[in-house]
């Protein structure tokens, strides 16, 4: 037998919102998500008027080409110069495409003994069913090292530019967190809260899976790292702070990048000196094979994905 | 297999590892294992050279378990060898010399990150030093620009921001031109390694049918590689990088990332394409001309220049065109000079910074000659130091530029129809560094009566002293005893071949 619930309990149950929600009485996101007009910028007369005329003051004075009448020969020769260069320049290149060999041909000087190893034992020699993995880890793992390094550098040049003093980052905390977006938007929380761990568990099995099918450590980490960049955007710095700051950030990126070195120069050392290097190969198509490529997989993934948070917090409050 | 043929891959690795364990140490601990790493380097390529002299031939050296085609390789010889210890040696005096300014100049939380990247940096310069493979140049061509570009902007003001901007727009427009032309040489032989490319470009020509892009790749790295290491009409981006920046960064970018590209392009010419068929593309034509306007307009920018950092600068446009008139002269004479060149370049311009920063430090940090006045005096490390330099630099017997000027007119009187253009500018030249750099020289050790600036002795600055004498003794040493050196250039320029 039913019984029927009193007014006080039917006004917890999700029925009663969601019949609320559907006749438009209630708003849910009204006092929850925060809902500030931008506050509308004054500028005063007198500064416009004082912009006005030293913008005119820099058009007549200083940029006036008129009287210097060499000046003014310059440029219009400093353009024709420049657009005849263009014109030469995309000219040659057109020549010099036109004069390549044709596109798809057989015969073509491309398709020789290096691509004819890569595509036929490339299986055997790596382990790895994806070639594009195959080559890039194996067969040349050192320029791939050097590209892991290239974003490494990237970093730390950026970290150069926008990277603030730890004590100006704690008193602009508040305001550089919160400076353009709203704070606690429940709809993107909620978003993030179903989509960050999907986008980080198919990260995972990116990399993972970088030897058997199309992926691998640079677009795995790409991934995990946009997963970890919605959710700073979602939930804000101070909480992303409790799994990922910069002291973890700099453990990650330094193992992440002396693992792959360390493996690298033990690759490197026993092939040149013509021993065995004893990594087993494992049976293709296992998620455990393919030799050196699932562990470099995991630390470019792992760089990747730092990288890619650390641009973005470092351009949005200038600390990780 | 010898174990001294591991040394190049562990020191291009020992950079790579050290750059990367820095970024997490502090800018003490991080300058330390920069310098253990300079020093090891310099050990480590030190034997190598040792090694290949010994060896009389050059060694290749397997990246990994397959062989050349399928596989990264790297190369050593007594050329490779050579330049390795020179830019450690280099980059060492260079950051132990500038120190002081570093310390000052950059905020303290960054610190790390300026070893950072002059460890990484470094890598660069062995991986294009020793590279086999064209991939392998590019990628490490790559480092090279961003590390630079950091170098440049690490000491923060509104100039070396703008010079770094404009750096990095040059320097990508160099590495993009490269990196097309690379590709349309991939196309064209099907090979990214250097002897391998080598064969098919013989083969392309000897057959006929694609000479036109194969010549229009050529000109694509070259001009890429001339944008990158500042021939003249690409030099804009030069004096503001080298004027404003941190003094090491300066020294080091002067006298080690140029000459880095530039001896790519030396090994573009004789690795990869051939020297003969690169002499007789006319390319060597063009950077020789403007090898020649380089020389004579930048020693006249030089001349105008009432900045002494500046000036110095400018300077470097002068030198790069002399090493681009070596090549051109499309002879195996002219290239030994270039070579010379590239080391005297080195050891001097990295001197003439270190030493002008001293002078600088004892006239209140103002960087125009009037204020300069006597510096010397104040100053007379540094004084000695910047006269050593600027003597080496106009060419003054028993110092290095002597040795590499007298090597680029025994080239040019060799060339039948460049000797006269190439002599005749030389010596205008020669003559306008003189007026520049004498100058100067006059200008610090002209005495004036009670100056507001105090004077420096070597209490103050034990390490910065002992720097600029291993600098001049450098630089007198090169001068002096040229002959084992140039005898090693022809050496490894026979081993490229």
């Amino acid at each position: 037998m039913s019984r029927l619930k009193s007014e006080e309990e039917y006004r917890k149950t999700p029925a009663f919102r969601f019949f609320r929600w559907l006749s438009g009485s209630k708003d849910p996101y009204v006092g929850k998500v925060e809902m500030q007009a931008q506050q509308e910028t004054v500028i005063p007369e007198e500064t416009i008027i004082e912009r006005m005329r030293e913008s005119e003051m820099i058009r007549d004075k200083i940029y006036d080409k008129t009287p210097n009448r060499a000046a003014r020969m310059f440029q219009r020769v400093y353009v024709a110069v420049a657009i005849f260069f263009c014109i030469a320049l995309v000219g040659v290149l057109l020549l010099a495409v036109s004069c390549l060999p044709p596109n798809g041909n057989a015969d073509n000087p491309v398709n020789n003994t290096v691509s004819e190893r890569y595509i036929e034992s490339g299986l055997q020699e790596t382990g790895a069913l994806n070639i594009v993995s195959g080559m890039i880890l194996t067969y040349r793992a050192f320029d791939t090292f050097g590209e892991t390094n290239v974003l490494f550098i990237a970093t730390c040049c950026v970290m150069i530019l926008l990277m603030l003093d730890d004590a100006i980052l704690k008193r602009e905390a508040v305001s550089n967190d919160r400076r353009f977006e709203p704070k606690n938007d429940t709809i993107l929380q909620g978003v993030a809260f179903i989509l960050c761990p999907v986008i980080f568990i198919f990260g995972i099995y990116i990399i993972l899976n970088g030897h058997l099918s199309p992926g691998g450590g640079f677009s795995g980490g790409a991934i995990m790292g946009s997963g970890l960049i919605l959710y700073v955007a979602a939930f804000g710095f101070k909480k992303t702070q409790r799994f990922f700051d910069e002291h973890i950030y700099k453990i990650a990126k330094i193992t992440a990048l002396c693992m792959y070195g360390l493996i690298g120069t033990y690759f490197y050392m026993t092939g040149a000196n013509g021993m065995d290097n004893h990594i087993p190969l494992g049976i293709p198509g296992h998620i455990l094979s393919s030799g050196i490529i699932l562990p470099i997989n995991i630390c470019v993934g792992l760089e990747v994905a730092c990288t890619m948070y650390a641009f973005y917090a470092l351009f949005r409050r200038g600390g990780l | 297999m010898d174990f001294v043929r591991n040394f190049p891959c562990i020191s291009i690795m020992l950079c790579l590892f050290a750059g990367i364990i820095s970024s997490g140490l502090r800018g003490k601990a991080a300058m330390l294992v920069n310098a253990a790493l300079l020093v090891t380097n310099t050990v480590l390529s030190a034997c190598t050279l040792a090694y290949t002299l010994a060896a009389g031939e050059s060694f290749v050296y397997v990246m990994g378990q397959f062989p050349a085609p399928w596989g990264n390789e790297i190369r050593a010889g007594v050329l490779e060898s050579l330049m390795a210890l020179f830019f450690c040696i280099i980059m060492l005096l260079s950051l132990f010399g500038g120190r002081h300014k570093l310390i000052e100049g950059v905020e303290e939380g960054k610190l790390y990150l300026y070893y950072v990247l002059m460890d990484l940096l470094l890598s660069s310069l062995l991986a294009l030093v020793y590279t086999n493979d064209m991939f392998t140049a590019y990628v490490f061509v790559e480092i090279n620009t961003i590390s630079a570009c950091g170098l440049i902007m690490i000491r923060q003001n509104g100039r070396t921001i703008e010079a770094a901007v404009r750096y990095m727009i040059m320097s990508l427009l160099g590495s993009g031109m490269l990196l097309l032309g690379l590709c349309m040489l991939y196309d064209l032989t099907g090979h990214l390694l250097m002897s391998n490319i080598k064969e098919s470009v013989a083969q392309i020509v000897a057959e006929g049918q694609y000479t036109i892009p194969l010549i229009i790749s050529i000109v694509l790295m070259s001009v890429g590689l001339c944008i990158k290491s500042a021939l003249f009409p690409f030099h804009a981006w030069l004096p503001d990088a080298y004027g404003y920046s941190t003094v090491s960064s300066a020294a080091v970018l002067s006298s080690l990332v140029s000459k880095g590209y530039i001896f790519l392009l030396i090994k573009i010419i004789y690795r990869v394409i051939g020297f003969e068929i690169y002499r007789d593309s006319r390319i060597i034509d063009i950077l020789f001309v403007f090898g020649l306007m380089g020389m004579i307009f930048g020693s006249l920018s030089a001349i105008r220049e009432n900045d002494i950092r500046r000036m110095i600068a400018f300077s470097s446009v002068a030198q790069i065109g002399y090493i681009y008139m070596g090549f051109g002269m499309g002879t195996e004479a002219g290239m030994t000079a270039s070579v010379f060149h590239i080391l005297s370049h080195a050891a001097t311009k990295s001197l003439l910074f270190i030493a002008a920063v001293g002078l600088t430090d004892v006239s209140g940090r103002n960087r125009q000659f009037i204020e300069l006045t006597g510096a010397g005096y104040r100053n007379k490390w540094a004084g000695a130091a910047f006269t050593v330099g600027s003597l080496a630099m106009v060419g003054v017997p028993m110092f290095s530029g002597f040795i590499s000027k007298l090597l680029f007119s025994q080239a040019a009187v060799q060339n039948n129809t460049k000797m006269l253009p190439a002599l005749i500018v030389l010596g205008i030249s020669t003559i306008l560094n003189a007026i520049y750099f004498m100058k100067t020289v006059i200008r610090i050790y002209t005495p004036v009566e009670d100056t507001p600036y105090p004077s420096m002795t070597f209490r103050n600055m034990p390490l910065y002293a002992v720097v600029l004498v291993a600098f001049i003794i450098l630089n007198v040493t090169l001068g002096v005893s040229s002959q084992p050196v140039v005898d090693m250039i022809r050496q490894g320029l026979a081993m490229f071949a």
